[in-house]
């Protein structure tokens, strides 16, 4: 069992591009049989354009189409039902408290990660153990959400006041406010939320500082020097100059964070499972999809995401469009 | 006199910047603890992680141990999970890329009609949520006896990585001297020879990113495999295998502790090694969906 797992890795591994290049080697041989190089010009591009758009359609654009059907019907998606699964979503007490912590992690998360990201980006623009530093900060980008989960969920550790605390959070509050009383974190709404939204932050304002630091890079010394020379602090420098000349990518980050967070699930699926008033919309689409097995009421879920990503999406298009022109 | 000078101003520095060093090196503390106290409870005897601090564990007598490491990767089947995460992660990163490579640089090198088009096509996809495939693709998988299975989770993570794989090449293909491919056309070089011998070779930066990318999307991935492998532990990859040790174990620290270690060592090493082409891959491409 174990040495045919072995040899399928292998094979999958040597085999795949192997079998790729061949498809495109006896398929260039067969486009050069085609008479005339303007009939050749014209099928080539889609030969190989299409193994990825092959699996674009299976992966992404069939169910795309797909379960925006599917949310029409539903649950065993035998009958059209309307808007009814969308109404239920809407008026169903536990769906709203998830959409109502979903804006709560979006506006949070996204406002938290950016700022701490530009702050962090600004402040080791000006110390010589600046990589370094930066570092650290990045490193959780490289963990996975679950082994973050376990990270924080031990952080987050509880035992009563008297005992001595094994969490790291509790047992430092413990040590620096006197007689500080012991939370346990993650059981208390809204307490427990704002705690699942702080691993979020640890694990992607890397990501924020990371670019926001190429962008400062960016700004040209002689436009920061000028200013300095003209008198001006380096507080009016951040607000008058970083902050402007560098709106368009802190927008950038921000979209993208915006797009992340919607669709957070594995840490509230490790750390909570959504109990306890911390669920959000994909984990309720997980439930509703697995446990539930409503496929309607899960694929309208989908839809909301989707649906509230599209500005996003448009910003993206459009910002291309203008990279392009 | 000069010297003296130069030192009074590099003490100046250091205590005009002191402010400065102590919030940044307590951010750094704050950002790098929580690793730290799971790194050294996953070396901790049970009772001790249970009882005191992980802090603690610097004080003599030092009590370390390899028991927990030993336990979870036997009988916790993390060892078993490890080789797992290897086969899927592998294939998963080799498959895209190379599709995406053929896709970009038609995109980049052929006229075709509705070229544009299909390419905004591919940025639109960028940022669709995978909740949206979820339902549909389970049902395929489940009628063509893909579901639990290496070779469902292979194509799955290929064809979710496309957009990404295919946008990020496309730039960098697109931005390769154009004399290049001219004199490539004039000496009657195919186009098999020219994207093998030219376009490869010459793209391995945006390659290099973006394997390690995908790589570390794999690897960490929680949600793909739990919906396409379903509950067979004889394929769940780590992160799975660890979040059923958390539902199931709760507080059994000394297993959560070193499992999660276990999963993270690989990216760790990887992003040391590495970090500055996962650096260039996310400038490239911060749109990732």
């Amino acid at each position: 069992m174990n040495v045919k797992i072995v040899i399928l890795a292998i094979g999958a591994v040597a085999g795949v591009p192997v079998i790729l290049m061949a498809y495109i080697m006896f398929g260039e041989r067969l486009i050069g049989k085609i008479k005339g190089k303007k009939r050749q010009a014209k099928i080539r591009p889609w030969f190989w354009l299409s193994p990825a758009f092959i699996l674009l359609i299976v992966f992404l654009i069939y169910p795309v189409i797909n379960t925006i059907i599917l949310s029409f019907e539903n649950a065993s998606s035998t009958k059209f039902v309307g808007l009814k699964n969308y109404i239920f979503i809407f008026t169903n007490h536990s769906t709203l408290i998830a959409l109502k912590n979903n804006l709560l992690w979006l506006v949070f998360v996204t406002l938290v990660t950016v700022t701490l990201g530009l702050l962090i980006a600004v402040l080791t623009d000006r110390i010589k153990y600046e990589s370094v530093a930066k570092a650290f900060i990045f490193l959780p980008m490289a963990i996975s959400a679950v082994a973050a989960g376990v990270i924080w969920k031990f952080m987050y550790e509880f035992r009563p006041k008297g005992t001595e605390q094994i969490g790291t959070v509790n047992a430092v509050l413990s040590g620096v406010i006197p007689n500080f009383a012991p939370k346990a974190w993650l059981f208390n709404p809204p307490v427990n939320t704002f705690a699942l939204m702080i691993v979020y932050v640890w694990m992607w304002t890397g990501f924020c500082m990371i670019i926001l630091s190429a962008g400062l890079k960016g700004i040209p010394d002689s436009l920061l020097e000028a200013a300095r020379i003209d008198g001006a602090n380096e507080w009016k420098i951040f607000w008058r100059i970083i902050i402007p000349t560098m709106a368009s990518t802190i927008i950038v980050v921000a979209t993208t964070m915006v797009i992340n967070v919607l669709k957070i699930f594995d840490i509230v699926y490790v750390m909570t499972n959504g109990t306890l008033g911390t669920e959000v919309i994909a984990n309720r689409m997980y439930k509703e999809m697995f446990n539930f097995r409503n496929f309607g009421r899960a694929s309208a879920i989908a839809v909301i995401l989707l649906v509230a990503i599209i500005p996003v999406m448009l910003v993206n298009i459009k910002r291309f469009g203008q990279k392009r022109s | 006199m000069k010297s003296l000078g130069t030192r009074n101003n590099v003490l100046v520095k250091i205590v005009s910047k002191g402010p400065l060093n102590i919030l940044i090196l307590f951010i750094c503390a704050a950002w790098l603890i929580p690793s730290l106290g799971l790194f050294v409870s996953s070396f901790r005897p049970a009772h001790l992680i249970l009882s005191t601090g992980w802090w603690r564990a610097f004080k003599t007598p030092f009590t370390f141990t390899l028991e927990n490491y030993k336990k979870v990767l036997t009988a916790a089947g993390m060892g078993r999970s490890f080789m797992n995460s290897l086969i899927i992660t592998i294939p998963a990163t080799v498959m895209p890329i190379l599709i995406a490579a053929f896709a970009a640089y038609a995109f980049a090198w052929m006229k075709f009609p509705g070229r544009d088009l299909l390419f905004l096509l591919v940025v639109g996809l960028l940022v669709v949520p995978i909740q949206m495939t979820l339902i549909p693709v389970l049902t395929l998988f489940n009628k063509l006896h893909l579901t639990g299975t290496f070779a469902g989770i292979w194509i799955a993570h290929t064809g979710y990585g496309l957009p990404f794989a295919v946008y990020l090449l496309r730039n960098f293909i697109g931005e390769l001297p154009e004399e290049m491919f001219e004199s490539a056309h004039l000496d009657g070089a195919s186009h098999y020879t020219i994207f093998l011998h030219l376009v490869l070779p010459t793209s391995i930066p945006a390659l290099s990113s973006l394997a390690i990318f995908q790589f570390m999307w794999v690897w960490n991935d929680l949600l793909v495999a739990l919906i396409y492998l379903g509950g067979n532990p004889a394929v769940s990859p780590m992160p799975l295998t660890i979040s059923n040790l958390v539902n199931s174990y709760g507080a059994g620290w000394e297993y959560l502790t070193s499992a999660a270690f276990i999963s993270m060592m690989l990216p760790i090493v990887i992003f040391f090694s590495l970090q500055k082409y996962f650096v260039r891959g996310i400038l490239a491409g911060s749109v990732k969906g």
